[in-house]
């Protein structure tokens, strides 16, 4: 037993760093499904990682840059605003889920928020495309459906992971920080102006 | 362990006692009983009503006092700050009702916190209502330059970093200053003693919720309109406090009381004033004919967009 168990850790020391890195980047793409499609399953909690989360946040805070030259101070989130804002966004609903009295772990609760924003990302990259467009209504109506699409997708997707952690008489307590979480990220991306 | 022999001796003395009062439950349970001993109160608590009230209040009682016992979690523990988020949805909805419409003689802290602050809702309330400012107030700003073109549209995302700032530090400085005073004023009064500090902050945070959708209806353009609300909100929130406060402070002296109910006011009053005119951007006049005359027309002293422009 204690044998076999040395032959496994050694051949994950000993595979090539293609396999590994394969092999965590399957993980990733395969909770990318699981919240593009929320079903009931644990596999987003089981088991956990926050590389899916920090490509997201740092895709998200890129996009969020703006070419602005003249530096003017009044623009909008800057890299560093944008990642304080998801990560310390996450950790405080974390431990609010947890004060009121969740069982769900720390790392699995950031590992779900950093992942339901996967639908959010899609949608900046779809506004970025659009802003290439004309500017008018049209262009405004059509950001402002996609952004709010995947805002409920988001809520969603979350909510489907995390609400029953808690207790019911308190459940709507614990959505409530998510659903202001996504919105101010939404806000975010539909304010954002090239 | 001598108190718990004691208690334990002291359970089966009881239970002979009911034994020897309630006839039918030792034919039908005395060859449970003798073996069990300690056990002796649940199975009578299973045959008869009454008796099995007593003899439940009794365990309760004496459970109470075993908790009791226990020493409360230190501040250093995690359980410690979970007592403070021990509520349910439905009593943050209660609590956030009261605070909506304060009645005179309706003290907030008895009869809605029941002594039993959170903070939940000032933390979240806090929050929803500093991003409300910045997200209206840039909302503002979009409404602004679709009247007058001259404007510059910018995100203005440090609004946010200011407005949870302002809010954040008015919850919870203005309730320690608060606090505090009470505490050294606590010498004059004798009968009713001050307030915890965390019921402070909750009477405070709760006491924010109804600038929410205060500053949701400071969107509409109408100027006599947004005074309005922003009279009535005050007017809601400011008696919520005052009608908390009062019975803590009549005990005092009169000009001791008035000073501190007025400075609350005041404060409050400055805070609501203060986001009206730092958030919000000021419509420009309707009717702009020239571009020139359009400038030193439209009321926009105090907007920083039309100063770059």
């Amino acid at each position: 037993m204690k044998s076999r168990i040395r032959e496994r850790d050694s051949s994950t020391l000993n595979e090539s760093v293609q396999n590994t890195i394969m092999r965590d980047l399957k993980a990733v793409g395969k909770k990318f499904m699981h919240v593009l499609y929320p079903r009931k399953s644990n596999t987003l909690l089981r088991d956990w990682d926050l590389w899916g989360p920090l490509i997201l946040c740092v895709t998200l805070a890129l996009m969020l840059q703006r070419s602005s030259l003249d530096g003017e101070e009044d623009g909008g989130p800057q890299f560093a605003e944008v990642f304080v804002i998801v990560w310390f966004g996450a950790v405080i609903i974390t431990l609010n889920s947890k004060l009121l009295g969740g069982n769900i772990s720390f790392f699995q609760s950031l590992c779900v928020l950093g992942y339901c924003i996967l639908p959010l990302t899609v949608a900046m990259v779809i506004c970025r495309l659009v802003l290439l467009t004309e500017p008018g209504p049209v262009n405004f109506m059509i950001r402002l459906f996609v952004v709010t699409l995947m805002f409920a997708w988001s809520v969603v997707a979350s909510t489907a992971f995390l609400a029953d952690s808690q207790p019911p008489n308190r459940k709507a307590l614990a959505v409530y920080p998510v659903f202001l979480f996504y919105f101010v990220i939404s806000w975010m991306i539909l304010t954002f102006i090239p | 362990m001598a108190a718990a022999a004691e208690l334990a001796f002291h359970e089966f003395e009881e239970a002979t006692n009911l034994l020897a009062e309630t006839p039918d439950a030792v034919t039908t349970r005395s060859d449970q009983l003798s073996p069990q001993g300690g056990h002796v109160t649940v199975a009578l608590g299973s045959s008869v009503g009454y008796r099995a009230e007593d003899e439940l209040e009794e365990e309760g009682d004496k459970t109470a006092l075993l908790q009791e016992e226990k020493p409360p979690p230190g501040f250093w523990t995690f359980g410690y700050y979970q007592s403070f988020f021990d509520v349910d949805t439905s009593q943050v909805l209660d609590r956030i009702r009261g605070s909506l419409m304060p009645r005179p003689g309706h003290n907030f802290v008895r009869h809605h916190l029941r002594n039993r602050p959170d903070l939940y809702g000032s933390f979240w309330i806090c929050a929803t209502l500093a991003f409300v400012l910045a997200v209206t107030g840039n909302l503002s700003l979009v409404l602004a330059q679709r009247r007058d073109p001259s404007i510059h549209y910018s995100p203005q995302f440090h609004k946010v970093t200011v407005a949870g700032i302002a809010i954040y530090c008015y919850a919870w400085l203005v309730p320690l200053a608060l606090w505090g005073f009470l505490r050294w004023r606590q010498g004059v009064r004798e009968r009713v003693g001050p307030y915890t500090f965390l019921e402070t902050v909750s009477i405070y945070g709760y006491s924010l919720f109804v600038f929410i959708p205060t500053v949701v209806l400071w969107l509409i353009p109408v100027p006599w309109l947004q005074w309005f609300f922003g009279a009535l909100a005050l007017a809601l929130s400011a008696s919520g406090l005052v009608f908390t406060l009062w019975p803590v402070v009549r005990e005092d002296t009169r000009l001791v009381a008035v000073a501190l109910l007025s400075t609350v006011v005041l404060l409050h009053a400055l805070l609501a004033t203060g986001c009206k005119f730092y958030f919000f951007q000021p419509l420009p006049a309707e009717h702009l004919t020239l571009p020139a005359p359009a400038t030193s027309l439209s009321p926009n002293i105090l907007s920083p967009a039309t100063v770059k422009v």
